[in-house]
């Protein structure tokens, strides 16, 4: 198609200038913060803006890896991701495929039950949580870093949803067949759900893996830091000498990372799971 | 849902237990999501709405019998008692209220903005700049707000970009200067260093009215910033999603009509996103309410508590302070605002008839 009306050739360009302009604005902080974490201290406060460090240093690396504790909150982090990831996973698709499938008392009651749920605002549960890990004997302790965030109310929504797009045909077949509830689920209902499972793994991944708030009000010890918790912590003083900012935005850096390679990895993926579902179903 | 039924009819009954078996596979299977929402979301609701009526310090079973029982007194020393804790809560009710004031029309408008633009059927790379602009919301808190506190630090990008302009940017996270007093004495309405006594004598709920009319203060807005920045993406997707669902005959017969492109978009595409734009409203609203991590890590409530807000009032009441019945409190006082506006909010929008508000085209 070709376009040869002035109008919208000026239009294309002012449209093209936009998201150019924005997609600046979105970006460069973060080259920014890339640029940052190689430079020397001195520079990083000369040159903030510069997206190229000059000197190149990796000594802001060095210094968060050696002088902090930041190699045992990766540890902790890694492992409260998969465990978290692992369990919601799992625990939402049986609860999801219950609620769409198999015709039990009270599964209204209790999907009205999830969607309240979800409707109640986090924050809200802050200080509220704590009081039953401390009265439970939790507090401070991976139990509670980890077991109230295996189960998503939202996830169980997202499950349910999808188990109802998929017709019934196959599993009636299994059934027939004679495998039980558990089976038809693990392996022919499972199998199935390949798009929404990776929804939700990379939910629960990016939801784990950046949770920050939920570690206040469950661990104290720095031994139980995760990784969004210790760089708190480094920046809001208790931990943090001087600026650093180099050693700071490293820290930043390692915490974006993951999230970013999943986010690049599986954008196209994301996009044609969903529409090979949505016209499959 | 009733899709089932016809199945297990036309299957003989195998076994007379066939209902109590599926009852009681279905229990199973949901009992791990049952014990742990019920362990770790109702069950410390029920204990936090006890802990509230108390003065339970954090030592030792706020069910001991040593603990005060204050009865409702956690509640009323934040709206009718005049003391510090009254003028914290309000303070930062002040300030959240500024916050979702500002933060929820910008990422509503920017959001629809960048979705329309992405969505402009001649432009391409469309992947690439939805993607971009997706980005910063689904990386860490914590970790974009140690980039911003750089950015904006004294020396930062932010000021030295400034200065390529000629502008004196000011110290973003020392600045306690409400916006709102600057604007005000910027147009020469009010001194902000000696505002009138009119202002400054009395006001509802323990802060003058000139307290109440700050604004956000400098500080605030860098979190603003932050916030606008990351969670537009999101809801840019959203729009995004909606757009794409409207038929492309409509807009072409809006175009044979002789619409203009502002006309096709008022007439046509804003009615049918009025859905979507409720959606993105609502969720705006209760997710800015909740603003915790960036007031965590940027700012702790300072500079003189103008970026304080009730989650983080609530959480440093009860974990720095120890007293948890007064953190408890205004959690659920937020939680009350929160639900009000919410409700506030669906009805005003309900009211709205889309075709009533073409005045201003």
């Amino acid at each position: 198609m070709k376009r040869r009306d002035p109008r919208s050739l000026a239009s294309t360009f002012a449209g093209y200038f936009v998201l150019v302009f924005f997609a600046l604005v979105f970006l460069y902080p973060f080259v920014i913060q890339v640029a940052n974490s190689f430079k020397t201290e001195p520079d990083a406060a000369a040159n903030a803006l510069s997206p190229i460090p000059h000197p190149f240093t990796t000594s802001g690396y060095e210094k968060v890896f050696l002088n902090t504790d930041l190699p045992l909150w990766l540890g902790n982090s890694v492992l409260v991701t998969i465990l978290v990831t692992a369990g919601r996973v799992l625990l939402c698709s049986m609860a999801g495929y219950a609620l769409a499938r198999i015709r039990f008392r009270g599964r209204k009651a209790l999907f009205s039950a999830v969607i309240g749920v979800m409707a109640v605002p986090p924050v809200v549960l802050f200080v509220p949580k704590f009081l039953v890990l401390n009265q439970f004997g939790l507090y401070d302790s991976y139990t509670a870093l980890i077991l109230p965030l295996i189960v998503d109310a939202a996830g169980v929504f997202i499950m349910k949803q999808f188990f109802e797009s998929v017709p019934v045909s196959v599993e009636e077949a299994a059934r027939i067949d004679g495998a039980g509830v558990w089976r038809t689920f693990w392996s022919v209902v499972l199998p199935m759900a390949r798009p929404a499972l990776i929804t939700l793994t990379i939910i629960s991944f990016q939801g784990s893996w950046n949770e920050f708030a939920h570690t206040l009000v469950a661990v104290q010890s720095p031994e139980l830091f995760t990784l969004p918790r210790g760089i708190a912590d480094l920046v809001s003083g208790s931990l943090g000498k001087g600026t650093q900012y180099p050693l700071k935005l490293g820290a930043a850096v390692l915490a974006t990372i993951p999230v970013a390679v999943i986010f690049v990895v599986f954008q196209r993926y994301f996009v044609r799971g969903a529409n090979e579902g949505a016209e499959k179903g | 849902m009733a899709d089932t039924a016809p199945a297990r009819a036309t299957r003989p009954g195998p076994r007379l237990s066939a209902a109590v078996r599926e009852n009681i596979a279905g229990w199973l299977f949901v009992a791990p999501v049952v014990v742990i929402l019920g362990l770790f979301m109702l069950l410390p609701i029920l204990m936090a709405m006890w802990v509230s009526l108390t003065d339970w310090n954090g030592q030792g079973s706020p069910f001991r019998s040593g603990v005060p029982f204050v009865g409702t007194e956690n509640y009323t020393r934040l709206f009718t008692e005049d003391g510090l804790a009254r003028q914290d809560f309000m303070t930062s009710v002040r300030n959240n209220f500024y916050y979702v004031a500002i933060v929820v029309p910008a990422q509503t408008v920017l959001a629809l903005g960048l979705a329309l633009i992405v969505n402009a059927r001649m432009l391409k790379g469309k992947t690439f700049f939805r993607a971009a602009f997706f980005f910063p919301s689904v990386t860490s808190s914590v970790a974009i707000s140690v980039v911003f506190l750089f950015i904006f630090a004294n020396s930062g990008a932010v000021t030295s970009l400034l200065k390529l302009f000629g502008i004196d940017g000011p110290q973003w996270f020392s600045d306690s200067r409400g916006v709102l007093h600057l604007l005000l004495g910027g147009l020469g309405l009010v001194d902000p260093a000696d505002p009138p006594a009119a202002l400054t004598d009395g006001g509802p709920f323990g802060l003058s009215w000139w307290e109440w009319l700050s604004g956000p203060s400098v500080a605030m807005c860098t979190i603003i910033m932050l916030v606008v920045w990351t969670t537009s993406g999101t809801f840019m997707l959203m729009f995004l999603a909606a757009l794409q669902d409207i038929p492309v005959t409509l807009e072409e017969a809006g175009m044979l009509d002789g619409a203009g492109r502002w006309q096709r978009f008022r007439h046509i595409t804003l009615p049918l996103l009025k859905p979507t734009l409720f959606l993105v409203l609502t969720l705006g609203l209760i997710a800015t309410w909740q603003v915790f991590d960036q007031v965590y890590v940027m700012s702790q409530g300072n500079p003189a508590k103008t970026t304080l807000t009730p989650a983080f009032l609530s959480y440093q009441t009860a974990f720095r302070s120890f007293e948890y019945g007064s953190g408890t409190a205004i959690s659920f006082v937020l939680f009350a605002i929160i639900v009000v506006l919410a409700l506030v909010q669906r009805w005003i929008m309900r009211d709205r008839d889309p075709a009533r508000r073409t005045r201003r085209s």
